[in-house]
């Protein structure tokens, strides 16, 4: 429902700025990165139901399975589930502080913010050392 | 300050959706939960990396493996549907749209946990 100046154009009001003006702070940054993580987590629960499913149909559908993860871009995508599980984990850790009602003052913010960073790509880092050694 | 609220509306607290913070509350409950499940799963992905069908197989149907997998499962998907639906109606303004969206959206997260449980289920029965 578009208002109009009645002669057929459209009134240009003042906006309030969004996005675009204001220049990236980190905790501005995260909180957009944990929205698309979340999003890419949405979708990525096909592979968990597929790799699930395919192991209740039997050996052939769960070594099909196998093999595409096995590929370079299976990988790839294995690596970058990976990190935004972790990112989007720690990120929710940071929200269960502010939660609290603690962490407000602006360093404290620029810490938790790079501070999640920081930790999901220990994390990942840590995940994929152990598949590499093979431990667990 | 003078309020517009009634005393009764007050105690209930439940604005004008009539769920109060119940959306909320949710999420941060399953966020918890998948906190924890989301690194047993991790560790369980790793653990099963080289191992054969059969040996998948068992470890999936295990009890102590298969009931925190099914609490990842319906944690998650609860999660991951009330956090779409947050995005759906941030930027989905079209009311017929929106709906559509909202629709699929509890489609979508409902089929992936049937899908999930009915597999964990039927390897830990057998068959």
């Amino acid at each position: 429902m578009a208002v109009t100046s009645g002669r057929g154009e459209r009134v240009k009001r003042p906006l309030s700025p969004h996005l675009q003006i204001y220049s990236p702070l980190i905790n501005m940054v995260m909180s957009i990165i944990h929205r698309i993580t979340g999003g890419a987590l949405y979708f990525g629960s096909l592979l968990l139901a597929w790799w699930l499913i395919a192991a209740a149909m039997g050996p052939d559908a769960y070594n099909y399975f196998l093999g595409v993860c096995d590929t370079w871009l299976g990988k790839i995508v294995l690596l970058g589930y990976t990190w935004i599980l972790m990112h989007h984990m720690m990120g929710g850790l940071r929200h269960f502080i502010w939660d609290s009602g603690r962490g407000y003052d602006l360093e404290t913010v620029d810490i938790l913010s790079w501070g999640s960073l920081a930790a999901s790509l220990t994390l990942t880092a840590i995940v994929w050392l152990c598949v590499a050694m093979g431990v667990a | 300050m003078t309020t517009m609220r009634t005393p009764l509306k007050k105690v209930r607290y439940l604005g004008s959706a009539k769920e109060g913070a119940d959306h909320f509350w949710k999420q941060r409950v399953t966020a918890v939960a998948n906190v924890f499940l989301g690194i047993f799963l991790v560790w369980l992905i790793v653990s099963l990396l080289g191992a054969d069908y059969a040996t998948a197989k068992q470890k999936l149907g295990h009890p102590l493996i298969a009931i925190p997998l099914l609490g990842l499962i319906l944690s998650g998907t609860v999660h991951m549907r009330i956090g779409m639906q947050v995005i759906i109606e941030d930027y989905v303004h079209e009311e017929g749209l929106k709906v559509v969206a909202l629709m699929l959206n509890t489609f979508f997260a409902v089929a992936i946990a049937l899908a999930s449980v009915f597999s964990i289920l039927k390897l830990s029965f057998g068959a």
